[in-house]
């Protein structure tokens, strides 16, 4: 009992800090608006009157937590999954490119790591252009994949998935290729005591050692192919998503709807992570590690 | 060739040489070592940091290439030793794989073997016994103490039924009760099982407690200064460590140790 109170009370704190930073900035955003239309109206107004009308604007510059949770909430459960306007129809497109681009990106990562430490001259010829890789704006890019792709007939799913993948596949192979390594010298001269071969010495030994470093890597990577998904959906005029839910709200100045989106997108995000990290204690459990 | 296995040494060496290039010029780990171990021998290397004691087990083992004069391991080259899994290894550390439980951790050279799983099984249940684990073999390593998981790194080493066992200080990072425990547990085992043991350490009331023979070894070049046959009984009680036979053996470890050391 205790114990729950340790840990949420910290995380609470936090929370009711932000809460009233964000309605004090709330007030103090929206106001020249308010006050704006309260002179032309000749309006009398008093604090009160100034505090409640700014946090229910229609667009309003911030809106307050409230409105955005309302917006989630009508967007959510009052809507059918169906509407266009349900933020769980445009989440689950948003997920379903998500987790296409991160399984791909995983499966490449690992592959790019297997061959870079088993193989002397991938090591040295790849690695310096998986760096470069991401020095590229994925702004800058991700366009160009999303065009290049339509022009040879694939559109939809497969070019974000593979903008999430661009993203994701980094930390898997810098992770993996760490972890591949990570075998103390004396168990690799252990192993050759054993006139163990390179593949057994990869299955028995390399393999299982670089398991918590793929599952620490996985956990980055699921966040950023989250980020790929969303920005995937941003330049090409998508029409579902959250990413094209925050383009159409920065079109109309619907800026409740793009609050809304991006705390959608945050939450999705933390679930992901914390579904990764789930897997990730069940699975070392299971191998007998510590976690 | 016909050669009577019996007489052939478990270890030869001639004027063996081993020169590591360093940036700031060669390291000379081992010059010129002559080095006959018979089979059944105990034989424990002791000197100081940087003497070669490990360097030499190394070559011994195919972890390390000479760069002049010559070695074999049961009249074989290292290599052939190696391939041919001619000895057992017990590292400074117990280097158990912490995703597998002991018994598969003591399984992995059977493994890798290509050995039938009953008789995996069976070996791995027979060294567990050997060396006093029985009941633990589905533990995984963090769950034993630091001496179990010593004890279970020699079961390991034990499991393929190699003549010849190589031991780098194993058990240096233990406390001094435990490391008296194992003392005499290891001298059982070698009674009982008859292998030739090299063992390093740098304790000299173990090499004296736990040796037939004891190569001293003296750093900067590394090489053997004095090999001295030990003549206590074969039965050793931990208390045999007062006696004065036990006293002079030691002494005169000591003095050998000091000779090499007036080097530098």
């Amino acid at each position: 009992m205790t114990g729950m109170v340790n840990r949420i009370a910290p995380i609470a704190v936090v929370v009711a800090a932000i809460m009233i930073i964000w309605y004090g900035f709330t007030v103090h955003l929206n106001a020249p608006w308010q006050i704006e239309r309260y002179e032309k109206a000749g309006t009398e107004w008093q604090m009160s009157d100034l505090v409640r009308d700014t946090m229910a604007q229609g667009r309003p510059i911030l809106p307050a937590p409230h409105q955005i949770v309302t917006e989630i909430w009508n967007t959510t459960v009052k809507k059918k999954i169906t509407s266009k306007r349900s933020l769980i129809y445009h989440g689950s497109i948003t997920l379903s490119s998500t987790l296409l681009g991160f399984a791909m990106g995983t499966i490449l990562g690992i592959g790019l790591a297997v061959s870079i430490v088993e193989n002397r001259a991938m090591d040295k010829s790849l690695m310096p252009w998986i760096i470069t890789s991401q020095t590229i704006p994925i702004l800058a890019i991700a366009p160009m994949i999303i065009v290049v792709l339509n022009a040879v007939g694939l559109s939809g799913l497969v070019p974000k998935a593979l903008i999430s993948t661009y993203l994701s596949f980094f930390p898997v192979v810098v992770g993996m290729v760490k972890g591949l390594r990570s075998p103390d010298p004396m168990l690799m001269d252990l192993m050759r005591t054993y006139k163990a071969s390179r593949l057994q010495t990869f299955w028995k030994l390399r393999l299982p050692a670089s398991v918590p470093f793929l599952f620490a890597s996985m956990k980055v990577a699921i966040a950023i192919s989250l980020v790929g998904a969303i920005v995937g959906e941003l330049p090409t005029g998508a029409v579902a998503g959250l990413g094209a839910r925050l383009l159409a709200g920065s079109y109309y100045g619907q800026t409740i709807q793009i609050w809304s989106a991006l705390i959608s997108a945050a939450c999705m995000a933390a679930l992901l992570v914390g579904v990764v990290g789930l897997i990730s204690h069940f699975a070392l459990r299971r191998m007998g590690l510590r976690t | 060739m016909s050669q009577d296995t019996n007489s052939t040494p478990a270890i030869q060496a001639d004027k063996l040489c081993l020169t590591f290039d360093a940036n700031d010029g060669p390291v000379h780990a081992l010059k010129d070592v002559d080095l006959t171990i018979e089979k059944g021998d105990f034989v424990s290397f002791i000197g100081p940091s940087g003497c070669g004691k490990t360097t030499l087990l190394r070559v011994i083992a195919d972890l390390e290439h000479p760069t002049g004069g010559t070695i074999s391991v049961n009249g074989m080259t290292p290599e052939e030793a190696r391939l041919g899994g001619a000895y057992g290894y017990v590292f400074q550390a117990p280097a158990l794989l912490a995703w597998r439980t002991i018994e598969r951790n003591i399984g992995l050279p059977l493994e890798i073997m290509g050995i039938s799983r009953a008789e995996q099984a069976e070996r791995v249940q027979r060294t567990l016994e050997l060396v006093g684990l029985d009941g633990f073999g589905r533990k995984f390593p963090w769950q034993l103490s630091g001496g179990m998981q010593q004890r279970a790194s020699i079961a390991r080493a034990l499991a393929f039924d190699a003549d010849l066992l190589l031991m780098d200080e194993p058990f240096g990072a233990l406390d001094e009760i435990v490391r008296d425990h194992l003392n005499e547990q290891l001298l059982q085992l070698w009674k009982k099982t008859g292998k030739t043991i090299c063992f390093v350490t740098h304790s000299i009331p173990e090499a004296v407690y736990l040796s037939t023979r004891i190569v001293v070894m003296s750093p900067r070049p590394g090489r053997v200064t004095d090999i001295i046959e030990s003549d206590l009984p074969d039965e050793r009680p931990l208390d045999i460590r007062e006696s004065k036979r036990f006293l002079e053996i030691a002494q005169r470890v000591r003095n050998g140790l000091r000779e090499g050391h007036s080097y530098d």
